[in-house]
């Protein structure tokens, strides 16, 4: 029961917007807003969960800085993601 | 582009998805098998549901005997966000969408899907394109959630500390190349940036009473601060 209250009340703000389209598909103020959304919703994500991803702020900074140099020099995002991990355990078994 | 080369390439681009999903995935069924939730119940959640988070955060409210009415209404709150993205991905994109596979593409909608989604441009999207991606991702985190059940004899716990760094790695890959030379998205990061300290690190953090309407207060007030700001070079956008 807890599962199907959980599955539907994930499903329905997932849904409702491509229905409810025309309220989004305006020009002006709305449409701006909504092309911003991909970007802060990123920073969001990011910052600040990222500085608790692995045991310590340290290894975590380090995986950060590791991604944002990868991801600058255009690297392929699985090359991006591969390098912070390896630097992370790297980082781990050195010290 | 035809038919078949769009799910061809909307399938390895869901695959990028899925390798930063396996040891979440494999995370969560060895972290709720250790809580001692059944494993129906574990591979349940993660087909139904399928939103990692709040999964995380649901086998510990269940098992600290919390009720199902409360775990239901922080499950809504964690993922009201998805409210937001999907609502952009409408907008961006529905004049590519067939509509009888809308209720399917509205259930692959993740934080990382709606990244990868967001940051491809909308000439080389198709519906068959974002369920190719929807289903590799969804696949991913069914498998390697049952994957983690079985593997409750535990990886090495150095390999599995370096993972949680995975999906942010992955956030920082899309992000960071569009950001790269773009005057207009670097100030919205910056937006971005001073709202989150401003939310989390002063009394302003007091005006949400969670994580997650914290998170969507983030979004709407950058998103809005942006659009009001630069509203010429928000139109010039891609």
């Amino acid at each position: 029961m807890i599962i199907v209250g959980m599955a539907f009340v994930t499903y329905i703000p997932r849904l409702l917007p491509f229905y409810a389209g025309q309220l989004f598909r305006r020009t002006g103020f709305v449409k701006r807003f909504m092309k911003l959304i991909p970007y802060t919703a990123l920073v969001a994500l990011i910052l600040p969960g990222v500085l608790k991803a692995t045991d310590s702020i340290e290894t975590s900074l380090l995986g950060l800085i590791t991604a944002i140099i990868l991801a600058y020099k255009k690297c392929h995002v699985v090359l991006v993601i591969l390098g912070s991990i390896a630097s992370v355990l790297v980082y781990q078994m050195i010290f | 582009m035809t038919k078949n080369q769009s799910i061809i390439n909307g399938i390895s681009k869901g695959l990028h998805i899925a390798i930063g999903y396996v040891p979440i995935g494999i995370s969560f069924g060895l972290i709720a098998k250790s809580l001692g939730i059944p494993n129906g119940i574990i591979v349940l959640m993660s087909v139904l549901v399928y939103a990692g988070a709040s999964q995380f955060m649901a086998v510990g409210l269940l098992a600290a005997g919390i009720s199902g009415f409360e775990i239901v209404l922080t499950t809504f709150i964690v993922n009201f966000r998805h409210f937001l993205m999907s609502a952009s991905l409408s907008s961006k994109l529905h004049e590519k969408l067939e509509e009888k596979a809308l209720p399917f593409v509205a259930f692959g909608i993740t934080d990382e899907t709606f990244a990868y989604i967001s940051m491809v441009k909308s000439d080389s999207i198709d519906t068959k394109w974002v369920l190719g991606l929807n289903v590799m991702a969804y696949l991913s985190w069914a498998m390697s959630t049952i994957l983690g059940i079985f593997l409750s004899t535990s990886l090495p716990e150095i390999i599995q500390n370096s993972m949680g760094i995975s999906l942010y790695a992955m956030f920082i890959g899309l992000l960071v190349p569009k950001v790269k030379g773009n005057r207009l998205l670097v100030k919205v990061t910056g937006i971005s940036i001073l709202i989150i300290v401003l939310f989390y690190y002063t009394p302003l953090t007091q005006l949400f009473a969670s994580d997650g309407w914290r998170m969507i207060g983030i979004i709407l007030c950058a998103s809005t601060l942006g659009a009001l700001i630069f509203p010429e070079a928000v139109d010039n956008l891609e």
